[in-house]
């Protein structure tokens, strides 16, 4: 019974995790695009004055969607039109049940993965759903009964299927470097030290496959510079033309999701993962006491910070709003937040001074740092996703194609023979 | 307590299923679809009998019937394709040039 | 409670085939298709199956199938088109007997296998013993699969394009 419990609750972490970033990326990809845009972004939806840089524009478009008439085209089967967005959330939010986001939590008589399940197909499940994705999209662009929608659906599901290919034979020459498919056992793998002084980052032992993996990861989630199916200038919005409320919020959120998912799959594989470089688990546990310190630390000087960015900014604004306007007062609430923040860090850190803790407590420690890590790189990709998408122009379709087909299958192919005469050749002069 | 009969009716059951789509439906699409139902039967009576007699040469097999039949989806839809383009039908009853 | 999850996928696998050998529309018939192999998949699973359930989800009903639906909606045929001559009643008949007779028969010899459920180690049907077996007894069968699916690739170019 514990055991299915555990389950459970590692399951909700996992989805509560993909889906509680969706809503901090959407705010990331306003506001990202308008300081690459040199603009200030939208910062208009507020709650009682209180406007958080334009953080609770999620809130409201959320309300938006949920409360406009959900439209179905005439002359079209409405199953098909309805089933679509469900296909494509449902689908993507499998593919999580096998990222690992931190090492075993051992505890006494307790050896518990942190992953939600440890199929012996690892990635092959990820690429087996990430080719299911494609029935939400060719659904939508068929049954939208518009011209639009079946071009951009049928382009989006071709591009989908063709890059699905140099996707998977990139990451051959991971699979080939660290002996196995399971994601936990590639993660734990990272962490040995390559020539004795850089950590085994995928990046490091397979800089031509990362590159292949991102590139095929933003052609699959159909994100610039690959984003011509939903192209906004092109044809309108592609597949998800016809879509409005709820079922367009779910197309919405299942991209986002996606991305998520990709940026997931990449520090993996490429960038450690969980693993705090030069920091293996066992290290963390015997020096708890002093890691939790430094985390504490580290969590107290952010809080200052952004305690004494928002006097600042409480500063500038005052008295530019009218008398009794709660807008005065936002810069002098969050100012207060960050300090009582701080404060708690500080407690914190004069209760676990001298005191010793418990081995649950080191254990919990780990988990903590190595969640932190895999968060900041989950994060670090997303971001990288938003930064190529404002930066670079759209690829045309055949340039897509031609660039899936003719350059990153052949380039796949030779990163496959090096590494294969790589390893032959170290085993050969190991042994 | 599952045993081998229930997964070998099944699959049994599967198959002639897809022989009786193949007999009697006239959409060469649906024929299609069919023969693909009919394979993935195949492919389960092997796994099966892979499990039952606790060896994995089932498994290889499955493997082969899976790729074989991936190649010829492939084929079998470039002809459906064209036939649809010359003959403008895609009726079993109406490819009968051989006849008469 | 195996034996739930038994029958709960055997359902969705049946259904789904009989789903698709009565409808009318192809498409629906598409769809029902990939639900009974998804279903077939998790058939697979419970057999400690674990590579070839993978590659069930992988090929099949992400690879196969999608292919089958987007020739349907290229072809995007309208209903008249699809209109079916009628089999006749009397064929229809000797078709379902002869199916239905088929199915007794093999049903017949089914009996003759032997009950029991064996043990399996937790190690089968890993991809690296699949891997292993492909590699030592079949790996003549492996080449020659690999220089079909070239000649098939080959094929299907020549077949589409519209002059040689």
């Amino acid at each position: 019974m514990a055991i299915h419990l555990i389950g459970l609750g590692k399951a909700v972490f996992i989805w509560g995790l993909a889906l509680m970033c969706v809503p901090i990326l959407i705010w990331f990809e306003r506001k990202g695009a308008a300081f690459i845009q040199d603009r200030v972004g939208p910062n208009r939806a507020s709650i009682l004055g209180v406007r958080l840089a334009g953080f609770i524009h999620n809130f409201s478009d959320v309300v938006k969607l949920l409360t406009k008439e959900m439209m179905v085209p005439a002359h079209t089967n409405r199953w098909y039109f309805t089933l679509a967005p469900f296909v494509g959330i449902t689908v993507i939010l499998f593919a999580f049940a096998v990222i690992p986001w931190a090492d075993n939590f051992r505890f006494g008589r307790w050896d518990i993965p942190m992953q939600v399940t440890s199929l012996n197909g690892g990635i092959l499940f990820i690429l087996a759903i990430t080719s299911l994705e494609v029935y939400g999209v060719v659904l939508a662009g068929w049954s939208s009964n518009n011209k639009f929608s079946l071009l951009g659906g049928l382009r989006s599901s071709a591009q989908m299927i063709s890059y699905e290919v140099p996707l998977a034979l990139s990451l051959i020459g991971v699979f080939m470097v660290f002996g196995t498919v399971q994601l936990g056992e590639i993660v734990t793998g990272q962490g040995n030290l390559l020539f004795g002084f850089l950590p085994k980052w995928g990046i490091f032992v397979q800089p031509l496959g990362f590159i292949l993996f991102l590139t095929s990861v933003f052609a699959e989630t159909n994100r610039n510079p690959f984003d011509l199916p939903e192209g906004e200038s092109e044809i309108v919005a592609g597949y998800h033309t016809e879509y409005s409320g709820i079922r367009f919020a779910l197309f919405y959120v299942g991209e986002y999701v996606a991305m998520v998912l990709g940026a997931a799959m990449v520090t993996t594989l490429f960038f450690g993962g969980w693993q705090i470089p030069y920091l293996p688990t066992a290290r963390i546990i015997s020096n708890a006491p002093m890691v939790l310190k430094v985390m504490l630390v580290v969590g107290a000087i952010v809080s200052l910070a952004a305690g004494a960015a928002l006097v600042v900014y409480d500063k500038r604004l005052r008295g530019t709003w009218p008398k009794g306007d709660l807008r005065n007062q936002e810069g002098r609430i969050l100012a207060t937040l960050a300090f009582i923040v701080f404060v708690a860090h500080v407690v914190a850190i004069a209760y676990f001074w001298s005191i010793d803790i418990p081995d649950w407590g080191r254990a919990t420690v780990a988990l903590l740092a190595q969640v932190g890590a895999f968060v900041v790189k989950l994060l670090f990709f997303c971001w990288l996703f938003i930064w190529v998408r404002w930066t670079l122009p759209r690829f045309r379709y055949d340039q897509l194609m031609r660039l899936g087909w003719k350059t990153l299958l052949p380039l796949a192919f030779v990163n496959i023979l090096i590494t294969g005469m790589v390893l032959l050749l170290v085993d050969r002069a190991g042994s | 307590m599952v045993t081998i009969h229930h997964f070998m009716v099944l699959s049994a059951l599967l198959f002639f299923i897809g022989v009786f789509g193949v007999l009697f439906r006239r959409n060469l699409i649906v024929i299609f679809m069919s023969i693909e139902l009919m394979l993935n039967a195949v492919n389960l009576s092997f796994v099966t009998f892979a499990r039952y007699t606790q060896s994995m040469d089932g498994h290889v097999v499955a493997f082969f019937v899976m790729a074989l039949a991936a190649a010829e989806a492939a084929i079998g839809l470039a002809i459906l394709v064209m036939i649809f383009r010359n003959r403008a039908t895609v009726q079993a009853d109406d490819l009968s040039l051989m006849r008469d | 409670m195996e034996l739930v999850v038994f029958y709960t996928l055997a359902g969705f696998s049946v259904l789904g085939a009989l789903l698709m050998v009565t409808r009318k529309s192809p498409l629906a018939g598409a769809l029902a298709l990939v639900v009974s192999m998804a279903a077939v998949a998790g058939l697979f699973a419970m057999l400690h199956a674990e590579f070839v359930f993978i590659l069930q989800i992988l090929l099949y009903a992400g690879a196969i199938m999608v292919l089958i639906i987007f020739t349907i909606m290229l072809l995007n045929l309208s209903p008249k088109e699809l209109k079916e001559r009628p089999v006749g009643k009397v064929r229809g008949l000797i078709i379902f007997a002869a199916t239905v007779a088929g199915f007794l028969g093999f049903l017949r010899v089914l009996l003759l296998l032997p009950e029991g459920v064996p043990y399996v180690a937790p190690t089968f049907g890993n991809i690296e013993e699949v891997g292993a077996l492909m590699l030592s007894s079949y790996m003549f069968p492996f080449e020659v699969i690999s220089v079909l699916l070239l000649v098939a690739i080959v094929g299907v170019v020549v077949l589409a394009k519209k002059s040689i």
